[in-house]
């Protein structure tokens, strides 16, 4: 089995690994960080967003090696402490969710979102979010929360 | 590559993994072309646009240089799937593995030029039918030349849960002429003569009008039927030149 090393939110890991393990496996059954999820298997409902080098991607559609040497953000990376992320806290000030399912993925995918576009307007946001499916909320307040999010981390 | 049995370039992914997952696809070993600097970036000379084969689709839409000079080439790869799709998926892989992407209508519209690891081949002679391309059993498309047109447009009716085009035209003007490339509505991308030739004597959406778009060879699916692709064509038709730029 080929080995794979990667840092995951700051740490470096590596495990050996069955050369098919898809980088949400490999995040989820090896390193057990479940709070990325598995929607729909098919690269489409964005639940399994997380960034690799920065970027948000959708990692049922990544094999883990190709993670090789990546610098990998998860859900479980951004609080600290206590403390939640300005962009978790804004989802929870903003009732940006209902069941949870999809949060963590509209969550990786909006810091990618801020990070090259740090004042986004609403267009923006709603563009972005094509790739992250919510069945609860209606998006309204994932739009309000991702706005708040970016205010609260632009300081 | 030459030592696997039934091997497959991996590049982004995204066609190729969720083949895998359905077993539509077997092959006995991947290669990651992923960490070779030189197939990645956009270069501009002469004319030419280059675009290394493993660069990811937000590349293409954020580069300052593919704006200034083909911008329907950015709008197109900035409305491929969502945006976590254009983070890992890859001009090269579209242009190899999916010949009813997008960006083949882009490369045929435009009358682009493949590179390979062994020659170059013309977009007209590359795109050869359903999943079939002109590359040779472990033949690998290391870049796109793109000649940089007076202007082009691509228009898309996308599926809603795929984002694949039902039907996209990308409309090409060049001193050499006109070209309509459809993509998504038949087998495998093709060109449309018919328009080809109406709209190099009066390039407006106008001179598409009354033209009939032959329904033989047109794709019908849960998605749409063969009719209503053809209808599609000339309405994204019409869009694409309104929108030329």
């Amino acid at each position: 089995m080929p080995s794979v090393s990667m840092i995951v939110n700051g740490k470096p890991v590596s495990a050996a690994i069955e050369a098919r393990t898809l980088l949400v496996q490999f995040l989820r059954e090896t390193l057990r960080l479940t709070g990325t999820h598995v929607g729909c298997d098919t690269s489409q409902c964005g639940a399994c967003v997380v960034n690799v080098d920065g970027r948000s991607v959708k990692s049922c559609t990544m094999l883990a090696v190709q993670a090789e040497g990546a610098q990998i953000a998860t859900i479980e990376g951004l609080a600290q402490g206590d403390r939640l992320h300005p962009m978790q806290e804004a989802f929870r000030e903003h009732h940006g969710l209902q069941c949870g399912f999809c949060t963590s993925g509209m969550v990786m995918g909006a810091l990618d979102l801020v990070r090259g576009s740090p004042d986004p307007s609403e267009h923006q946001i709603r563009e972005w979010l094509e790739g992250n499916l919510c069945r609860c909320t209606g998006y309204h307040n994932i739009v309000k929360s991702i706005a708040a999010g970016a205010k609260a981390m632009r300081g | 590559m030459a030592t696997a049995a039934d091997g497959r370039f991996l590049a982004g992914g995204h066609a190729l993994l969720p083949s895998l997952k359905q077993r539509l696809d077997h092959p006995s070993d991947l290669i990651d072309p992923g960490a070779i600097a030189e197939l990645r970036g956009v270069t501009k000379a002469g004319g030419i646009l280059t675009i290394g084969a493993m660069t990811p689709h937000a590349d293409v839409a954020n580069s300052a240089v593919v704006r200034a000079s083909i911008p329907a080439l950015a709008d197109l790869a900035a409305g491929i799937g969502d945006p976590q799709v254009r983070n890992r998926a890859t001009l090269g892989g579209s242009v190899a593995g999916n010949p009813t992407a997008d960006y083949p209508a882009a490369l045929l519209g435009l009358g682009a030029t493949i590179h390979t690891d062994r020659r170059q081949i013309r977009a007209d002679d590359f795109f050869v039918g359903t999943s079939k391309t002109a590359l040779g059993r472990g033949e690998i498309v290391t870049a796109v030349a793109f000649p940089v047109p007076e202007k082009a447009a691509y228009a898309k009716f996308s599926g809603l849960a795929s984002r694949y085009a039902i039907a996209g035209v990308f409309v090409g003007k060049s001193s050499k002429g006109v070209r309509v490339a459809v993509t998504g509505a038949g087998a495998c991308v093709f060109r449309d003569l018919d328009m080809e030739n109406a709209l190099a004597a009066d390039f407006a959406p106008r001179a598409i009008d009354g033209l009939r778009i032959p329904v033989s060879g047109l794709r019908s699916d849960r998605h749409a039927s063969a009719e209503y692709r053809a209808h599609l064509i000339g309405v994204m038709a019409r869009r694409a030149v309104a929108a030329c730029r």
